[in-house]
């Protein structure tokens, strides 16, 4: 029972959902409507995860004194000044609340800047590794400095070509190779789900088989 | 042999030279702006012209700001070009995320320009705030708006708001943008765009922009904006040059330095190959 339960829903709920789409009645349309409602409480739970996971982490390092507990500390005191001003302080919804202070002025400089420092390493690596060693890799390169050119002003000033040749290999090699993946995905996930469905691929239960 | 063996030295040089070379890069056109002109490409005028044809003062723009902080320097030009151009036309607009990071992005966007045009809250735009669960919430809003947000991101019931007068899902919202740093654009066209029609435009950062034109091409995107390019190409429609305008001037100089570091470090690798062959 604990195994053909949760199978059972599975297979109703997918096949359901599938199926509801090309089934435009009333009835089958309220179901589906409920259904969705259930599946966002369910993925706000997500969040609850995810936190609890996050303290037992961080937690766990600071009991066992590991070398890096020092972050630890860090995050966790992160974590509960957020709650705490989020979950108690009157004005929480104002935007000048504090936790909506703290967010602007502390984590979004601190997560643009991360992201940010992509540009050093991109830099880094081009110079150390983008090497025309073969024809592919020589394509690529050629490829790479013509769309870089071609999206940035200074391109069309060295050449008014540029910025036509970066178009083309935006719509025509790059689109060709996208929608080839992109079918490729879509059968393989239509695959995936038909086996998660009919109770083939039993991995999302836990356990072995 | 000694311009090989300087060769051989360039290749190995400390990483932190470069990291100083793109700091300056990137710093230089900030006090000494190039003021270079971009041109606008197709995806961004299909979406300009997207907006430009909305009705004044009527169903609103649904502006969906899912975007983090990270992504926020290439992200948060194009929404505040957007919003220019909808609140300089009178256009309506409904601002929302689904982004948890992007719930005080949303709506520090809003606001700003909601200010600097003089527009009334409840009125002329609304901030609905974040729902969790991507696919669910998109296709929830074409069944209707309010099973998602029953109430704005402040907890007043929409009901309240003249703005969502007679809104109640996709047949009445004639455009959604998307500016997103992760595949919500995707869910978007699979979820929105297919089952109900909607018609949708998207805004992404440049690295994921490519992945982004066979929507293009099939119609299922009415426009795209991609990096700061297309914030900055936005900007110059609307006759607003922002931070878009101003950061391609960085960025053009960033490209050059790397295609040059590109260039440079082959040289030297195709020269330092080539001793290496002759020596032995």
């Amino acid at each position: 029972m604990r195994r053909r339960l949760p199978l059972a829903l599975c297979f109703i709920a997918g096949i359901f959902t599938a199926v509801q789409y090309f089934i435009p009645h009333a009835a089958v349309q309220d179901f589906q409507e409920q259904l969705l409602g259930w599946l966002m409480t369910l993925l706000a739970f997500a969040f609850l995860l995810g936190t609890v996971s996050l303290i037992r982490l961080h937690w766990h390092k600071i009991r066992n004194r590991a070398d890096d507990r020092g972050y630890s500390f860090v995050a966790l005191a992160g974590l509960t000044t957020m709650i705490g001003l989020g979950l108690f302080h009157p004005a929480h919804h104002s935007p000048d609340s504090p936790f909506n202070v703290m967010f602007q002025n502390v984590q979004v400089p601190i997560e643009a800047t991360m992201f940010s420092l992509l540009a050093f390493y991109v830099a880094s690596a081009a110079f150390r590794a983008f090497r025309a060693r073969t024809l592919e890799a020589t394509l690529l390169l050629v490829a790479a400095c013509v769309v870089m050119l071609g999206r940035v002003p200074l391109g069309e000033l060295i050449h008014e070509q540029i910025p036509i040749a970066t178009r083309w290999i935006l719509e025509v090699p790059n689109l060709a190779s996208k929608r080839g993946v992109m079918i490729g995905v879509g059968l393989g996930m239509m695959a995936t789900s038909l086996k998660i469905i009919l109770g083939i691929e039993r991995a999302w239960m836990g356990g072995t088989d | 042999m000694s311009g090989v063996s300087g060769f051989e030295k360039f290749l190995k040089i400390d990483r932190r030279w470069i990291f100083l070379a793109v700091g300056v890069a990137v710093v230089i056109p900030f006090f000494f702006p190039l003021g270079l002109l971009v041109d606008v490409t197709p995806p961004v005028q299909s979406l300009y012209d997207a907006v430009d044809v909305l009705p004044p003062s009527s169903q609103p723009l649904l502006l969906a700001i899912d975007y983090a902080p990270a992504t926020l320097p290439e992200l948060e030009p194009m929404a505040l070009a957007i919003l220019r151009h909808a609140f300089s036309r009178d256009v309506n607009v409904a601002v929302m995320t689904l982004h948890p990071a992007g719930y005080g992005l949303a709506e520090r966007a809003g606001l700003q320009v909601a200010e600097e045009y003089d527009r009334v809250y409840g009125e002329d735009y609304v901030y609905l705030g974040f729902q969790p669960g991507t696919s669910a919430v998109i296709l929830s809003l074409g069944v209707n708006i309010r099973n998602v947000f029953p109430e704005d991101a402040y907890g007043t019931p929409l009901s309240e708001f003249p703005i969502m007068d007679g809104i109640r899902n996709y047949d009445d919202i004639p455009l959604l943008i998307t500016l997103a740093g992760w595949s919500a654009a995707e869910a978007w066209v699979y979820f929105a765009h297919e089952p109900f029609g909607q018609e949708v435009g998207a805004g992404v950062t440049a690295v994921m922009a490519t992945d982004y034109y066979p929507y293009l091409n099939t119609g299922q995107l009415v426009g795209l904006l991609g990096g700061m390019r297309g914030a900055a190409e936005y900007e110059g429609l609307v006759g607003h040059p922002d931070k878009g305008v101003r950061g391609m001037d960085s960025q053009s100089i960033i490209h050059m330095l790397i295609i040059a570091l590109i260039v440079v470090g082959n040289i030297a690798y195709f020269a330092t190959r080539k001793s290496k062959k002759l020596a032995g």
